[in-house]
C-alpha cells in the first residue's frame, strides 16, 4: 500500500486524471487517528439513532439494496431494532398493558395508535370511527406472528411516512390509494418543506393518478406544482411537461419549453425546420417576432455558409484568401452575422442575402447598431475610405458633413482598438464636440496636433506648457508648441 | 491597515473538526466496499474532496484508480466500481449506461454509488427505471460543510441558487437543516435565532423539527455561538450584482476563486506556469489585504516589499554566527513571504490591466448612479452601448438586472428595446434567459397593475380561500417588487458624503463599494443584531415582501457566556459574496463581534447570471 511519491505521480498519470491534486499532509496518519478519536467521542450525539444506524449500515456492506438478502435483513431490522421498530415495540409493550392507556376518546380509534401519531383535527373516516370501538379490531392482531408486524410498521400515518422519507428510508407508498390519502400525503410533504420528499410523493402520484387528476390537484398546490415542473424538466419528460402547461393554460411557458428543444439539435437544417414549427406557437407578440427572426437568421446563415464555403475553397476570391474564415457563421448572433457580412460582403448589392444592407433591412437593425458594426468591420480591414464614407453625408447644397449616430468619441475608440494610424484618429478626434472629451481622447491617443490646437484655441498656456514635456525632444510637435508659446499673437488666459 | 481584531474579540470555534468528520465518514463508506476498487468522482466534488483528503488516504482504503465522471465510456477494469457523485439525474444515467453495458457484455462487477451530501428519490427512480436498482448499492456521504477558512463554511452547492430561486425546488432545504443540526450538536445550541426570507423560514422550521425529533442531544450543552441569522439571497440581489472592489472580491470576480483556491495564470505568476494558490487566513500577505479596498492594496504591497527588502538587507552586516541564525530561522519565512508578495503583486497588476481595458471606472460610475437612482437615462444608454458592442454577455445582463431591481422593473419601452438588442448581439436563444430572469424577479418589466395579480385573481376564483392564500404566497415568493429605492432610504444605504470618502480609514460598511453603498444584506443583519429583534423594522420587512418570513426565536441566555454572545453565525441561502463577508468582518471589528459565515456557495454577479442563463457556454 505504501507507494512512494513517484508511484503516486504514475498512478495519477495512469488513471488519466486531470487537474486533481491533493495537498500533501505529512502526518495524515496521526491526524487520522486523532480524528477517529474525536469522532468516536462525538458518536453519542452525531449518530442520530444509534443501533438502528449500525443495523442499516450492515446492509450497505455488500448486498445491494433491493436484493432478496437485503430485504430480509431490512425486515428483520425493522421488526426489532430500528427506530420505528422501537416505537413499535413501545406501543406493543404498552399495548400488553393497555389498561394503563388513557381511554381512547370517541373520535380517535384504537387502531390509530398503530399508525403512530394522528394529527389532531385530521380526518377520521367514518368506518374508522364505527368499527374501531371494540376490541375486535385489535384482538386478532395480537396473535399475529412476529414477522407480520411489518405490515404494521408499513402502516404509517401520512406525517410519519413523510418523516421517514425525509430520513431517506425505504418506505412504500402503495397503501395510499384513495385520492384523499394521496393528497394528505402531499400536503404533509409540502408542510415539512423538504423538496426531496415532495418530489418522492409526486413521483408516486404521477404513477398512480391519471394526469388530468394530478394536474387538477396540483393547480391549487403551487409549491408541489413547481416541484413537478422541475422534476419533469430534469428527467426530460417533455411530453408530460407540455401537457401540464397546456392544462394550466400557461401558453407562454408551453411555447418557450417547446422552443428550448432546439438547443439540442445540432444539424443546422434540422434546427431550422424545428424553428419553423415554433413560429406559430403562443409566444407573446414581442417574442413571436424574435422567434421569426431566429428562424430567418438561421435560414440566411445556411445560405451564406454554403456559398462562402464554396467561394473560400475555390480560392478565387481575394478577401477569403487574405482573411480565411476562422469559424462558420452558423448559429452566430445577428450582430456577429452583420459584422461578418460587412467584412466579407460589404460592397454587395442589396439584393443578395449576404449584403449588409439586406440584413439591416430584414432585421430592422437600428442605424446606431449598424454603424457601430460596420465601422468595426471596415476598421479591422483598414478600409479607411469606407470608414470615411460611413460618416459622410451630403446636404442639399452638396456640401459634405460628417455625422455619426453613435458619437465621435465612440468612433475614435473603435478606430483606436483597430490600430488606426494617427492621421485617421486625429481626423475623428477633431470631430468630437465636447472640448474636454476631445482633449482627453487626443492626449490618450497621442494626437499631438489636436492637443496643441485645442490648447491654443482655449488659450490655455499652462496646459500647453505641460504638454510640451510629453512630446519627443526635437520633434515637429515640440517646434510647433515653442512657436505658439513665443507667439505674441495669442492672448493667453493664464 | 489590515484591521487588527479588537483584543476583546471572541475566539472562533475550531471548525477543522468538520473536515476530520467528513474524511472519516468517507473512509468508513469506502471500507464498506472491501477490496480494490476504482473511484469515479464527479468534477464538482473534486475540489471539496481535495480539501479534506488526499490520494494516499484513498489508496490506504484500496482505491485503485481515480476517474472523473464524464460522459465517456469507462475504461476501468476493476471488479468494483465506486461512484462519488452529487445527486443528479445525469449522473444516474451515466452510471446506468456503464452498468447496462457491463450487463450486455455479460460482465458482473460490484457497483456502489455514494451520494453527497444526500441521495434524492428522483435519482433512485432513475436507477429503477434503468433497471439497475439492486445492482448498485447506494450510500450517502453527508459532507455538507466545508470549512474554507477559519470563519467561512461553504456547502459548495452553487445549484442551490437556481434550484430554489428559479425553479422553486426545495430539495436542498433538508440539507441545510441537517447541516445546522450538525453544527448545533458540535458547537452547542444557538440561543438567539433570526431569519428573513421564505427559504430561511422553511429551513429553520425543518431544522427545529429535526432537533425536536432527536431532542436531548443539545440540551445541557453550553452554546459556543450566541446567534444565528438566516437570510435568503433574494432579500438582497442588489449587493450580489455589484462589481466587487475589495481585494478578495475582486480576485473572485477576475480569476474565480474555486473552493477557496485560485488558479493564477502565467500573467500573474510571471513564469510560464499556472499556479494553484490557497487563499485563506494562513496566507499572511493575503490575510492583510483581503478585506481592503483595492485602492489601498498597491500601497500596502509596496510597503511590504520595502520591509522585506530591508530584512534581507540586514544580512549584510552579519558575522558567520548571525548569518547561520538568519538562514536557519528567518530565511524560510522571508522566502515564503517573498513568494506570496510577488504573487499578489502579480495578481494586482493583472487586475489593473484587465480593469483598465474594460473601462472599469466608467462601469463603476454607472453602477453607483443606478444605486443612487440618478441619471437613469444615461445609465440605460451606457448599458445599451455595452450590448451593442458585444461586451461580455454576462456583464450586460448583470447591469440590466441591476437597473431593473433598483428601478422596480424596466419601463416597457426600455425593456423591449434592450431585450431586442441583447438578442441581436448575443443570440436569439437568450429569449429563454430573459424568461428565467423574469421568473426569478431579477429582470422585470414595469406593468400597470401587475400581471401577476391578474393571474392570481384568475386562479383564485377557481379555488377556495385557503388555497388562494397559498397561491398568493407562492407567487409572491417568486417574482416580487423590489422596492429598492424605498428600502435604501429607510435603511440609509447610500451614505451622505461630505467631501471624499476615505477608503483607507473606512467609517462604515459602504467602504466595500467605495463608500457609495452599504450592502443591504449586511445592513439588515446589523440592524437586527442591534435590536435583538425585528422590532421597528416592520416597514423594511414589508418592503422586502417578507412580512410572513421574518422571525426571531430567543431562548434563555443564562448558559451563554458573554463571549459566545458576540459570535454570530450568518447563513446565506443562495450564496454570499466576498464583499458581504468583508463588510461584516468590518462590522464585527467595530462592534466587538465576530461573524462566522455559512453559505450554500460563495457567489458573485457572474455566477448568479450564469445560473440564470439558459445557454451554457
Amino acid at each position: 500500500m505504501n507507494r512512494t511519491k513517484g508511484d503516486e505521480e504514475e498512478y495519477w498519470n495512469s488513471s488519466k486524471f486531470k487537474a486533481f491534486t491533493f495537498d500533501d499532509e505529512d502526518d495524515e496518519l496521526s491526524q487520522l487517528k486523532e480524528s477517529k478519536r474525536a469522532v468516536n467521542s462525538l458518536r453519542d450525539f452525531v449518530d442520530d439513532d444509534d443501533d438502528d444506524d449500525d443495523l442499516e449500515r450492515v446492509s450497505w456492506s455488500g448486498e445491494p439494496v433491493g436484493s432478496i438478502s437485503w430485504s430480509i435483513k431490512e425486515t428483520a431490522g425493522n421488526s426489532g431494532s430500528s427506530h420505528e421498530g422501537r416505537e413499535q415495540l413501545k406501543s406493543r409493550n404498552s399495548f400488553s398493558s393497555y389498561a394503563q392507556l388513557p381511554k381512547p376518546t370517541s373520535t380517535y380509534s384504537l387502531s390509530s395508535f398503530f399508525r403512530g401519531r394522528t394529527r389532531p383535527g385530521s380526518f377520521q373516516s367514518l368506518s374508522d370511527a364505527l368499527s374501531d370501538t371494540s376490541a375486535k379490531s385489535y384482538a386478532p392482531e395480537l396473535g399475529r406472528p412476529k414477522g407480520e408486524y411489518r405490515d404494521y410498521s408499513n402502516d404509517w400515518s401520512p406525517s410519519d411516512t413523510v418523516r421517514r422519507l425525509r430520513k431517506g428510508k425505504v418506505c412504500s407508498l402503495e397503501r395510499f390509494r384513495s385520492l384523499q390519502d394521496k393528497l394528505q400525503l402531499l400536503e404533509e410533504a409540502v408542510s415539512m418543506h423538504d423538496g426531496n420528499v415532495i418530489t418522492a410523493v409526486l413521483i408516486f402520484l404521477k404513477r398512480t393518478l391519471s394526469k388530468e387528476i394530478l394536474f387538477r390537484e396540483l393547480e391549487v398546490r403551487q409549491v408541489a406544482l413547481r416541484h413537478l415542473i422541475h422534476f419533469l424538466k430534469e428527467i426530460g419528460d417533455q411530453k408530460l411537461l407540455l401537457d401540464l402547461f397546456r392544462f394550466l393554460d400557461r401558453t407562454e411557458e408551453l411555447a418557450l419549453s417547446h422552443y428550448r428543444e432546439h438547443l439540442n439539435i445540432r444539424d443546422p437544417d434540422k434546427r431550422k425546420e424545428f424553428l419553423k414549427t415554433c413560429i406559430g406557437l403562443p409566444f407573446s407578440a414581442e417574442d413571436s417576432a424574435h422567434i421569426q427572426d431566429h428562424y430567418t437568421l438561421l435560414e440566411r446563415q445556411i445560405i451564406i455558409e454554403a456559398n462562402d464555403r464554396h467561394l473560400e475553397s475555390a480560392g478565387q476570391t481575394e478577401i477569403f484568401r487574405k482573411h480565411p474564415r476562422k469559424a462558420s457563421i452558423l448559429n452566430m448572433p445577428l450582430v456577429t452575422t452583420l459584422f461578418y457580412s460587412c467584412f466579407y460582403h460589404y460592397t454587395e448589392a442589396e439584393g443578395t442575402f449576404s449584403s449588409p444592407i439586406n440584413l439591416k433591412k430584414t432585421f430592422k437593425i437600428p442605424d446606431k447598431q449598424y454603424v457601430l458594426t460596420a465601422l468595426a468591420a471596415r476598421a479591422k480591414l483598414r478600409a479607411w475610405n469606407d470608414v470615411d464614407a460611413l460618416f459622410t453625408t451630403k446636404n442639399w447644397l452638396g456640401y459634405t458633413k460628417k455625422r455619426a449616430p453613435i458619437g465621435f468619441h465612440r468612433v475614435v475608440e473603435i478606430l483606436h482598438k483597430n490600430n488606426a494610424p494617427v492621421q485617421i484618429l486625429q481626423e475623428y478626434v477633431n470631430l468630437v464636440e465636447d472640448v474636454d472629451t476631445k482633449l482627453n481622447l487626443a492626449t490618450k491617443f497621442k494626437c499631438h496636433d489636436v492637443v496643441i490646437d485645442t490648447c491654443r484655441d482655449l488659450k490655455d498656456r499652462q496646459q500647453l506648457l505641460a504638454y510640451r514635456s510629453k512630446v519627443d525632444k526635437g520633434s515637429a510637435e515640440e517646434e510647433k508648441i515653442d512657436a505658439l508659446l513665443s507667439s505674441s499673437q495669442i492672448r493667453w488666459k493664464n | 491597515m489590515a484591521f487588527p481584531h479588537r483584543p476583546d474579540a471572541p475566539e472562533l470555534p475550531d471548525f477543522s473538526m468538520l473536515k476530520r468528520l467528513a474524511r472519516d465518514q468517507l473512509i468508513y463508506l469506502l471500507e464498506q466496499l472491501p477490496g480494490k476498487k476504482d473511484l469515479f468522482i464527479e468534477a464538482d466534488l473534486m475540489s471539496p474532496l481535495d480539501r479534506i483528503a488526499n490520494v494516499s488516504i484513498l489508496k490506504q482504503h484500496e482505491v485503485d484508480k481515480l476517474y472523473k465522471v464524464e460522459n465517456k465510456p469507462a475504461l476501468s477494469s476493476s471488479e468494483q466500481l465506486c461512484f462519488l457523485v452529487r445527486p443528479r439525474i445525469k449522473n444516474m444515467r451515466y452510471i446506468a449506461s456503464l452498468v447496462n453495458a457491463d450487463k450486455l457484455a455479460g460482465r458482473t462487477r460490484k457497483y456502489k454509488v455514494i451520494f453527497s451530501p444526500q441521495k434524492f428519490y428522483a435519482c433512485e427512480m432513475v436507477l429503477e427505471e434503468e433497471g439497475i436498482y439492486g445492482d448498485v448499492s447506494c450510500d450517502e456521504w453527508a459532507f455538507s460543510l466545508l470549512p474554507l477558512d477559519v470563519d467561512l463554511l461553504s456547502m459548495e452547492l452553487p445549484e442551490f441558487f437556481r434550484d430554489y430561486f428559479l425553479e422553486g425546488d426545495q430539495r436542498w432545504i433538508n440539507t441545510v437543516a441537517q447541516a445546522l443540526h450538525l453544527l448545533s450538536t458540535l458547537y452547542g445550541p444557538f440561543p438567539n435565532c433570526y431569519g428573513i426570507g421564505r427559504c430561511a423560514k422553511m429551513a429553520y422550521e425543518l431544522w427545529r423539527n429535526l432537533e425536536e425529533e432527536e431532542d436531548g442531544e443539545t440540551k445541557g450543552r453550553r452554546p459556543e455561538i450566541g446567534h444565528i441569522f438566516l437570510l435568503d439571497r433574494d432579500v438582497d440581489f442588489v449587493t450580489a450584482l455589484c462589481s466587487q472592489v475589495v481585494y478578495e472580491g475582486l480576485v473572485d470576480d477576475t480569476f474565480r476563486i474555486k473552493c477557496g483556491s485560485v488558479d493564477f495564470g502565467p500573467e500573474v505568476t510571471s513564469s510560464d506556469k499556472s499556479l494553484k494558490v490557497l487563499l485563506n487566513a494562513e496566507d499572511k500577505v493575503f490575510n492583510e489585504i483581503r478585506n481592503e479596498h483595492f485602492s489601498n492594496v498597491f500601497g500596502f504591497l509596496s510597503q511590504k516589499a520595502r520591509n522585506l527588502q530591508a530584512q534581507y538587507d540586514r544580512r549584510r552586516g552579519m558575522d558567520i554566527k548571525q548569518m547561520k541564525n538568519f538562514v536557519s530561522q528567518e530565511l524560510k519565512g522571508l522566502k515564503q513571504e517573498h513568494r506570496l508578495l510577488s504573487l499578489h503583486i502579480g495578481a494586482c497588476e493583472s487586475i489593473m490591466k484587465k480593469k483598465t481595458k474594460q473601462d472599469f471606472q466608467e462601469l463603476i460610475k454607472t453602477e453607483h448612479a443606478l444605486l443612487e437612482g440618478f441619471n437613469i437615462r444615461e445609465s440605460t444608454s451606457y448599458i445599451e452601448e455595452h450590448i451593442d458592442q458585444q461586451v461580455s454577455p454576462i456583464e450586460s445582463l448583470r447591469l440590466m438586472c441591476l437597473l431593473s431591481i433598483t428601478e422596480n422593473g424596466l419601463i416597457p419601452k426600455d425593456y423591449r428595446s434592450l431585450k431586442t438588442q441583447y438578442l441581436q448581439s448575443y443570440g436569439p436563444e437568450h429569449l429563454l434567459t430573459f424568461s428565467n430572469l423574469r421568473r426569478a424577479g431579477l429582470l422585470t418589466e414595469q406593468a400597470p397593475g401587475d400581471t401577476l395579480t391578474a393571474v392570481e385573481s384568475k386562479v383564485s376564483k377557481l379555488v377556495t380561500d385557503k388555497a388562494a392564500g397559498k397561491i398568493t404566497d407562492a407567487f409572491s415568493s417568486l417574482a416580487k417588487r423590489s422596492n429598492f429605492r424605498a428600502i435604501s432610504k429607510k435603511l440609509n444605504l447610500i451614505p451622505r458624503v461630505d467631501g471624499e470618502y476615505d477608503l483607507k480609514v473606512p467609517r462604515d460598511m459602504a467602504y466595500v463599494f467605495s463608500g457609495a453603498y452599504v450592502p443591504l444584506s449586511c445592513r439588515i443583519i446589523e440592524q437586527v443584531l442591534e435590536r435583538r429583534s425585528w422590532q421597528g423594522l416592520d416597514e423594511v420587512v414589508r418592503l422586502l415582501n417578507c412580512s410572513d418570513f421574518a422571525f426571531t426565536d430567543m431562548t434563555k441566555e443564562d448558559k451563554a457566556s458573554s463571549e459566545s454572545l458576540r459570535l454570530i453565525l450568518v447563513v446565506f441561502l443562495g450564496g454570499c459574496t466576498f464583499s458581504e463577508i468583508s463588510a461584516l468582518r468590518f462590522l464585527g471589528r467595530e462592534k466587538g463581534y465576530r461573524f462566522i459565515f455559512l453559505t450554500t456557495a460563495v457567489t458573485n454577479s457572474a455566477r448568479l447570471m450564469e445560473a440564470m442563463s439558459e445557454v451554457k457556454a
